[in-house]
C-alpha cells in the first residue's frame, strides 16, 4: 500500500437535472480492500460503474494507475478520452456484476476464455488452462463446460468472477455481486471473494449491503449518502463507533431490517 | 393426356426459374440486411442516413415500380441487366429493406447487460458485436426472416412483367395456349405452396438449432 492507484479528485455526475455524484474526492491505496456502504441512490454503483468506463463522467477528474481515465493529452493538453485510451486503461480495471452478465451463448469455459483470446491475444489452449485453474479456485471445476442458463445464481456469479480475474486486473470491482442471490447462495460467493481479498494484492472495490462482510473484508469502508462520503475510517469505527449521525441512523436501519427478516 | 404432360413440363421449367429467383433474392436480401440493419445502428451518422434512406426507399414504393426502373429506366444510365439480374436486385433489395429492420430490432432486443459484460472484459466493438450481440440476436431474427424469405417467394411473380419465364408466366402461357385456367393455376397454387412449405421447415429447423444454447441443452 504505497501510492494511491485510484485518485478521484472533485467528480461530478449527473444523470439528466439529477446529480449523483458532486464534488467527490478520494484515493484507494494500491491493494487497498474498500468497502462502499450507503442507502440506495447514494451513487456507490455509480461511482464503479464510472471506473468501469460505463458511465462518462460530468466534471472532475480520475487517475487510475497513474493515468487520467477520460483525459489524454494531446499536444500538452487534456483532452476527452478516445475509444482507444478507454480501452487502454480498462485493462487495469475488471468488474463483476450484480446480475452476473454472462454470455448466455457460450459454455462456461468460453465464457472465461473469450476475453484473453480476443483481447490479449492469449492462445486458446493456455487460456482454457488458467481457465481451468481458475474454475477449480471458485470450486467449479466440473462445470466447465455447462451453459450458464444449467448454473444457480451462485455459481453463475462464481464463473463472473472467474472471467473478470482471467483478464488479471490490477483492480476489481464488485458490484452488489450478492444482492440477486437467494439467501443460501450468498455464502459460496462470499468465500470466493474473502479468498481472493487474502491472497491476491488485487485492488478491490466492493459495493454492498452486506455489513457482516464489508466488516470482515475491508481495510477501509466509506459510508456514502447523497452522493457525498459522511464518513470514512476502519471497520472498527464504522461499525462499532461511527461518529456521524448518518451513519448510526443508516446501521439501525441495517440491522433492524435484518432481524426482521 | 400427352398435351398436358408438355404443358406440366413448362410450368416445372418455370418452377425452376421461380427457385432460382428465391435463392439468389434471399441471398442479395440477406447480405444487404444486415449492411443496412448494421448500419442502423452505426455509431456515424452518415451510415445511418444511408441506411435510414435506403430502407425507407424500398419499402415505401412498389416492388413492381422497382423492378421497372431496375429494367428499363437503369439501362438509360448505361446500366443494363439481364431480366434474371434485375429481377435478383429487385427482390433483394426491396425484401433487404424489410430484413433491415429486423436485424435493427433484434440487435437493440440483446440487453443492456451484455453491451456492458464486453466493456467490462474489453472487447472492442467489432469484437463485442461479433463474438456477443450478433450470435445472441441471430435466433431472434430467424423467425422474421421466415416470413421474408416466403415473401420473397411470392413477389417473384412480378418478374413475369419483365418477360422472365417463372411459374406464373408459364402457366398464363398454358392458359393462353389451352383456353384452361383451373388446371395450370391450381398447379402453380399447390407449387407455390409446396415451396413456402419448404422454406417454413427449414426455418423452422434452422430456429430449433439456434435456440438450443438458450434452452440449455448442447
Amino acid at each position: 500500500m504505497d501510492a494511491p492507484i485510484i485518485r478521484i479528485n472533485d467528480l461530478s455526475k449527473s444523470f439528466g437535472k439529477l446529480t449523483v455524484l458532486n464534488g467527490l474526492s478520494f484515493d484507494v491505496m494500491k491493494g487497498e480492500k474498500l468497502a462502499l456502504i450507503g442507502p440506495s441512490g447514494s451513487g456507490k454503483t455509480t461511482i464503479l460503474r464510472i471506473l468501469m468506463t460505463l458511465e462518462n463522467i460530468s466534471g472532475g477528474r480520475i487517475e487510475v494507475c497513474g493515468e487520467p481515465l477520460f483525459h489524454m493529452h494531446r499536444n500538452g493538453q487534456d483532452v476527452p478520452a478516445d475509444e482507444a485510451h478507454l480501452h487502454k486503461m480498462r485493462r487495469h480495471i475488471g468488474m463483476v456484476f450484480q446480475h452476473f452478465n454472462l454470455f448466455p451463448h457460450k459454455t462456461v469455459l468460453q465464457n472465461i476464455t473469450l476475453a484473453p483470446t480476443l483481447t490479449k491475444g492469449e492462445k486458446r489452449i493456455d487460456a482454457e488452462k488458467r481457465a481451468r485453474e481458475l474454475l477449480d479456485m471458485v470450486g467449479l471445476a466440473d462445470k466447465a463446460d455447462y451453459m450458464p442458463v444449467q448454473l444457480s445464481g451462485g455459481q453463475k456469479q462464481r464463473v463472473a468472477i472467474a472471467r473478470a480475474l482471467a483478464l488479471s486486473p490490477e483492480i476489481m470491482l464488485f458490484d452488489e455481486v450478492t444482492s440477486a442471490l437467494d439467501p443460501e447462495l450468498v455464502e459460496e460467493v462470499l468465500q470466493v471473494m474473502q479468498r481472493l481479498a487474502v491472497e491476491t494484492d488485487m485492488t478491490m472495490l466492493l459495493v454492498t449491503h452486506e455489513m457482516g462482510f464489508a466488516r470482515e473484508f475491508a481495510d477501509r469502508v466509506l459510508f456514502f449518502d447523497q452522493g457525498r462520503i459522511v464518513e470514512a475510517g476502519p471497520p472498527e469505527q464504522i461499525f462499532q463507533a461511527p461518529q456521524e449521525e448518518r451513519t448510526r441512523t443508516f446501521l439501525r436501519k441495517i440491522i433492524a431490517s435484518r432481524h426482521g427478516m | 393426356m400427352g398435351d398436358w404432360a408438355g404443358y406440366l413440363t413448362l410450368i416445372l421449367a418455370g418452377t425452376w426459374v421461380t427457385i432460382k429467383l428465391t435463392v439468389m433474392g434471399c441471398a442479395v436480401a440477406l447480405v444487404v440486411a444486415f449492411i443496412a440493419g448494421l448500419g442502423r445502428v452505426s455509431r456515424h451518422a452518415t451510415l445511418r442516413w444511408l441506411s435510414t434512406g435506403y430502407i425507407e426507399f424500398f419499402r415505401g414504393t412498389s416492388i413492381f415500380v422497382q423492378l421497372f426502373w431496375i429494367y428499363y429506366v437503369l439501362p438509360l444510365i448505361g446500366v443494363s441487366m439481364t431480366p434474371m439480374q434485375a429481377g435478383v436486385m429487385a427482390l433483394g433489395l426491396n425484401v433487404g429493406a424489410y430484413g433491415a429492420e429486423v436485424v435493427r430490432g433484434a440487435i437493440l432486443a440483446v440487453p443492456r447487460d451484455q453491451y456492458e459484460a464486453c466493456i467490462a472484459t474489453n472487447l472492442t466493438r467489432y469484437q463485442r458485436m461479433r463474438h456477443v450481440i450478433l450470435p445472441q440476436a441471430l435466433p431472434l431474427m430467424l423467425p422474421t426472416f421466415g416470413n421474408n424469405a416466403i415473401e420473397l417467394l411470392k413477389a417473384t411473380s412480378v418478374v413475369s412483367l419483365i418477360s422472365l419465364a417463372d411459374m406464373t408466366f408459364q402457366a398464363q402461357v398454358v392458359r393462353s395456349q389451352t383456353g384452361n385456367t383451373i388446371v395450370p393455376f391450381v398447379t402453380i397454387l399447390i407449387l407455390y405452396f409446396i415451396l413456402s412449405s419448404l422454406i417454413s421447415f427449414g426455418m423452422r429447423y434452422l430456429e430449433r438449432r439456434a435456440s438450443r444454447g438458450a434452452e440449455g441443452v448442447r
